[in-house]
């Protein structure tokens, strides 16, 4: 493509059928605690 | 739904639902204004004529067809279809835990939420019995879980360090029996890093986070001793010996900055200088009457500022050097599945705190609320209707977020800022999304840029 170059191939969306396991660790988004965005954090799903 | 934003010389385009990202050209950007689904074959006239006059006519109809493509290939304007995974989580089982040793503290942070250490309920060290009683009941809540987190918080939680110890090794042992393991973890000021409280830890936290501001100045006007000296001479010293200590386990290095210190790139930068490479500095959250909090007015320094950071950062990256601002961490290409975006925390239903008397809160920052707390390791109550609630609170219950180009990023922010600014858990606090928001732009511009240059 000439004008949008697509950068990732990220797939939401295939992710929620196979998640949710809960196997990864909590994060705590405040400002006292880790302050993680979700967006962050490892999957440890076992495949 | 999509977002659009200019940073740094890029234009940069999320398309929220799948998560896919892409950088466009100024005509692109400028078209998005006018189209949505559904699309037609063709370029509509009417488009066209409201761009012809800065753009050529063939580029127009270019445009529109790649933006359908992207459409058709379900990476733009996709749909939201996460909402019915939302109440899937209701009955999880808590994995983690904040274990208050400590309700008392050895510095007198200006800003502190837990009132000078001691949560306002007055200073208290939890006793070895009530951390049996806590490892208990983590092991057993956490049902089927293997993986589980503690966290040794306070006030100063060096302060309590013998019950620390026992706790671990209590837990060892009985993590054993149900074949489950506890990563461990502890927040500390660093006034009472002796080098055998630094070995114990090293053996068995797999991350600690080191509480420091930055430069000597920012550090020393909040973080005082209880004689009003500051402690920065103290704690870098701590600290700079024990990070190399650490060999590859996890720290992190992690301040606050205040409307004193707006300027904080400098004070993230200072930590850099001063040899840490993981690094966490965050705005304070304050009610706005206190002289240091950060308000609305700041919004626009404060955006500059993380603009100013990203650039810094880059810079050191681009010259083969390492550092790791936490709010900049981004994961576009794998990162969490969908359902964990849908709500961060867990808190009060994956996650509790304990306080030293044992009571059960839905996370530290609810410690000593008295109308959300949960139950008690001594009389083995769990309000369990609480625990319910907080289950239901994430991206789709709560209003602000449901509409927000952020929320698989920030998965519905912090329910305790919530209720304490705000009044709900489920009523976003506006100042913190302002920021996240723009953390989250940076974020995604310094890994578009990054992925960019990759590919080419
Ligand atoms: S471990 Fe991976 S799949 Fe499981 S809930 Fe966490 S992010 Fe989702
Ligand atoms: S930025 Fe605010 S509105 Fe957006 S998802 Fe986060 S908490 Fe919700
Ligand atoms: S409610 Fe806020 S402070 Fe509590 S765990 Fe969640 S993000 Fe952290």
């Amino acid at each position: 493509m000439k004008h949008i170059k697509t950068i990732n191939k990220a797939d939401l969306k295939a992710s929620a059928e196979k998640g949710g396991c809960g196997k990864c660790q909590a994060s705590c988004q405040s400002a006292c605690k880790t302050s993680c965005t979700v967006a962050n954090q490892k999957c440890e799903r076992e495949a | 739904m999509i977002h659009k934003f200019k940073l740094s010389g890029y234009n940069i385009l999320l398309d929220v639902n799948s998560n896919g990202v892409h950088i466009i050209d100024d005509l692109t950007y400028d078209l998005l204004d006018y189209v949505e689904p559904p699309f037609e074959a063709e370029c509509p006239a009417e488009i066209v004529d409201k761009l012809k006059d800065s753009y050529p006519e063939e580029d127009i109809r270019d445009v529109y067809s790649e933006i359908v493509e992207l459409y058709n290939d379900k990476i733009l304007f996709s749909e939201d279809d996460y909402e019915k995974f939302a109440e899937t989580a209701i009955a999880s089982p808590i994995k983690s835990m904040c274990l208050h040793v400590s309700h008392d503290c050895n510095l007198r942070c200006d800003y502190c939420f837990a009132a000078t250490g001691d949560f306002g309920t007055g200073r208290k060290l939890m006793t070895f019995e009530t951390g049996k009683k806590a490892i208990d009941f983590l092991l057993r809540e956490s049902a089927g879980r293997k993986n589980l987190e503690l966290d040794f918080f306070g006030g100063e939680p060096l302060m309590n360090f013998d019950v620390v110890k026992q706790i671990v090794e209590y837990a060892r042992e009985e993590e054993k029996k149900v074949g489950k393991t506890i990563r461990f973890t502890i927040t500390t000021n660093g006034m009472l890093l002796t080098e055998d409280k630094m070995d114990f830890i090293n053996n068995e936290m797999s991350n600690v986070v080191l509480s420091i501001d930055g430069r000597k100045e920012v550090n020393d006007r909040m973080r005082k001793r209880v004689d009003g000296r500051g402690s920065y001479d103290r704690i870098i010293e701590n600290f700079k010996k024990f990070v190399p200590m650490r060999g590859d386990k996890d720290y992190y290095v992690r301040g606050t900055y205040t409307k004193y210190n707006l300027d904080f790139s400098e004070d993230v930068i200072h930590l850099y200088e001063q040899g840490f490479e993981q690094i966490s500095v965050e705005p304070v959250m304050a009610p706005p009457e206190m002289p240091y909090a950060i308000t609305e007015e700041d919004l626009p320094k404060i955006f500059e500022e993380y603009e100013r950071l990203s650039k810094r950062i880059r810079e050191i990256l681009d010259s083969g050097k390492f550092i790791n601002f936490f709010h900049f961490m981004l994961d576009l290409e794998a990162g969490p599945c969908a359902i964990k975006r849908l709500k961060g925390c867990g808190c009060g239903n994956e996650y509790v705190a304990i306080s030293p008397e044992g009571d059960i809160y839905p996370c530290h920052q609810f410690v000593g609320m008295e109308e959300y707390k949960m139950g008690n390791l001594d009389d083995g109550t769990f309000n369990k209707d609480m625990k319910k609630e907080f289950a239901g609170a994430h991206v789709y219950s709560k209003p602000e977020c449901r509409k927000c180009w952020a929320k698989f990023f920030c998965s519905g922010g912090c329910n305790a800022n919530n209720y304490i600014y705000c009044g709900d858990i489920h009523k976003s606090h506006k100042l913190s999304c302002e920021i996240q928001r723009k953390r989250l732009e940076c974020a995604i511009m310094m890994q578009a840029v990054k992925l960019l240059d990759k590919a080419e």
